[in-house]
């Protein structure tokens, strides 16, 4: 789908502003995010004055603009990464693409660079396939299709409700993994983008995706906070909290949720070996977690995504607020963030 | 446009990995002239060749290859009366191949298969990676987002549980096709000029309960895990339904895997297929599966297996009972279906007696 396809006025680009230097970042961005509305939003603990380049059609929220439509106390929900949740709250657009600012356009094996706004709608816009795998990936791309033994009554697919792009250079690994390889980089381009199969859990990464507000939009939570939770994605969860989340209510729903393109470019940014210096707790919360979502069932009664996120609250508090308080706080932020959506949101 | 390689001048591979522990299972009805483009990459390997039609005529197999060639005569002295479980003009009696063979390993592929290039050009040695993919655990139960975290240079990505990062064994790897892709007859037909130029360098677990087409082309399995599970059912001469033999072991494949904790993985190698069938005769072959398909897929969605089938075959005589009972409303081909499961799993017991429950 070419940028001439996209109804700009469909797409709003939120940005988290956890740098205050935006300048470089927006500069290389430029040939993809002009013409777009952007919203960035600045972490509330980030004491500088944003550095925003002229030629943007652009909202700043900042901790003062945040507290004001969702109070003060609610605030602390958005800070750190978790703060283009708030873009997310007050887009009134379809499609959302956020893309962390440590990360700049992709080149392709051809050396082009690659369009991941682009990319994202295009994703969103056509059918997911959760229902059967196709094993020539993507059936609805340019010179590809669905392959012999795909029934063909599974063919025209169910809404997209994501696309989770991925990263060259610094891959989205977690501190042990990337401080025991210091040196390793991505460098693997895979031309591919499908569906994550119904039932499948995935790990899902706020540094680069896109997802249908319209569809499915208070289902991507900012909830989970581990202790110590910090300023690099090595000492944060949020997203992946978010994503199994967001995975389940859409397989309850019936949607579909894409991974593969777009790439970006992921700069260096902090130490994994410091990072893993703290105690990691991100990991006895997903060990904790996996079980959980692989045999949680949704009631039918759950029809909307709001309901969806209230159940899962519920279940949240129930089955896994006694192992760990991050749990009970994450469940709580949970249908806190449901109300705040409806309110911000009730005006249409 | 995509090109095969030209694999003249490689050298022969000295250090074939599981030189004794594979076979390579071929079907056949005219000549295997296509392994001389091959020689590289398989040369030291066995081959068993399972030939079809006319048993007759004369296979002529290049010079230099270690193989033992089965016809239509052998399979049925071999198998006695339960030779009727093996299908007659369909490569559907490759499986032959499989309930023969010694060995733990096998690769099939079909005669018109030659071998691709990667992007950068290099002829790529399909075997090679197929033993890779099959050497190297499985992770159904979580998908990982950068695909196979065991491949050099890839990992578990953040937030993958570390308890599942030991994965599973890996009873199957299924490789692609660049130039012409494995559609069905329809959409041959509609689109009888798309040719796959895509090269996804990727391989990837298919997630536990995950159902989806297995194409026979080019396929390697661990026979000790799943052997028995890969009966290519009852196809051409006689039968229905053709071009579905691949495809109905790949859902009992991918149940019995999901059940007994194994990992089936697709994608990379690539070999290039050369020849397009004919959509029309294809058509005639799929027309009744593309209908049967919509019950058989639910049927295989929602089969559970038993907590006491534990080896291959009890979880698939199982199947076969479940598909007597459930697909045998739909055509009485599937109780024909179901007796022939069971035919199977008899004969390869007692050509298998060590693999034996």
């Amino acid at each position: 789908m070419s940028l001439d396809e996209i109804n700009k006025n469909e797409v709003d680009i939120v940005i988290g502003a956890l740098n205050a230097d935006l300048i470089p970042f927006l500069n290389t961005w430029r040939p993809f995010f002009s013409g777009f509305h952007l919203i960035i939003v600045k972490d509330p603990d980030l004491k500088e004055e944003l550095n925003i380049p002229q030629g943007f059609d652009v909202d700043i929220y900042s901790k003062t603009d945040i507290e004001k439509v969702v109070g003060a106390s609610n605030s602390t929900m958005f800070s750190g990464y978790s703060c283009r949740y708030f873009g997310y709250l007050v887009s009134k657009k379809k499609y959302i693409v956020s893309i962390d600012d440590d990360c700049v356009p992709a080149k392709d094996p051809k050396g082009f660079l690659v369009d991941a706004v682009s990319q994202h709608v295009s994703n969103l816009e056509n059918p997911a396939t959760p229902l059967f795998f196709n094993t020539l990936y993507d059936p609805y791309r340019e010179g590809a299709d669905f392959v012999r033994g795909y029934p063909f009554s599974l063919r025209s697919g169910v809404p997209c409700a994501a696309s989770c792009g991925l990263w060259l250079n610094l891959a989205d690994l977690d501190a042990p993994t990337q401080a025991l390889k210091t040196e390793q980089r991505n460098t693997s381009y895979v031309d591919a983008v499908m569906t994550v199969p119904l039932k499948a859990m995935l790990p899902v990464s706020g540094i680069n995706i896109a997802f249908n507000r319209e569809l499915i939009g208070p289902a991507l939570v900012p909830a989970l906070r581990i202790a110590g939770e910090g300023r690099v994605r090595w000492e944060t969860l949020e997203d992946v909290w978010c994503g199994m989340c967001l995975k389940h209510i859409s397989d309850h729903l019936g949607y579909g949720v894409k991974t593969g393109l777009p790439y970006v470019w992921r700069n260096e940014r902090g130490d994994a070996v410091e990072s893993l210096r703290k105690k990691w707790e991100g990991m006895k919360l997903m060990e904790k977690s996996v079980p959980f979502f692989d045999s949680l069932k949704l009631p039918e009664s759950a029809v909307t995504v709001a309901d969806c996120v209230v159940e899962l609250a519920k279940a949240v508090k129930e089955q896994l607020g006694s192992d760990d308080p991050a749990f009970t706080q994450a469940a709580d932020a949970m249908v806190k963030w449901v109300q705040l959506w409806s309110s911000v949101n009730s005006s249409g | 446009m995509v090109e095969p390689a030209n694999t003249v001048g490689i050298p022969l591979n000295h250090t074939a990995l599981l030189k004794d522990e594979l076979d390579i299972v071929i079907p056949t009805i005219r000549n295997l002239d296509f392994l001389e483009m091959w020689r590289p990459f398989l040369q030291p390997y066995h081959l068993i060749i399972v030939q079809d039609g006319d048993p007759s005529k004369t296979i002529n197999v290049p010079e230099g290859f270690d193989y033992e060639l089965y016809n239509r005569n052998d399979i049925n002295r071999i198998l006695g009366p339960k030779a009727s479980c093996i299908s007659f003009k369909d490569s559907a009696c490759r499986c032959f191949g499989y309930m023969v063979s010694k060995k733990k390993y096998i690769f099939t592929i079909d005669d018109d298969c030659f071998v691709a290039k990667d992007p950068s050009g290099k002829a790529v040695n399909a075997l090679e990676q197929h033993i890779k993919n099959l050497l190297c655990p499985s992770s159904p139960l979580f998908f990982n987002t950068l695909y196979d975290p065991y491949r050099e240079g890839a990992d578990f990505v953040r937030g993958y549980p570390f308890s599942l990062r030991e994965g599973v064994s890996t009873a199957v790897s299924h490789g692609l096709w660049l130039n012409i892709p494995d559609y069905d007859a329809p959409t041959q037909l509609v689109k009888p000029k798309e040719r796959n130029t895509r090269y996804v360098d990727a391989v990837m677990t298919i997630p536990k309960g995950t159902l989806f087409p297995m194409c026979g082309m080019n396929l390697a399995f661990d026979r000790d895990l799943i052997g028995p599970a890969m009966y290519f059912g009852l196809m051409g001469d006689g039968q229905p339904i053709g071009r579905y033999d691949d495809m109905w072991a790949g859902w009992c494949v991918k149940v019995i895997c999901d059940h007994l904790g194994l990992g089936v993985k697709t994608g990379l190698p690539y070999i290039y297929h050369s020849k397009a069938s004919n959509p029309f005769v294809n058509l005639k072959k799929e027309y009744k599966g593309i209908f049967w398909q919509e019950d058989i897929i639910p049927f295989f969605q929602s089969a559970k297996l038993s907590k006491e089938a534990v080896t291959v075959q009890q979880c698939y005589i199982e199947l076969s009972k479940m598909v007597k009972e459930k697909l045998s409303a739909i055509d009485p081909y599937f109780d024909k279906l179901a007796d022939a499961m069971v035919t199977w799993i008899e004969a390869w017991d007692e050509l298998n007696p060590a693999t034996k429950a």
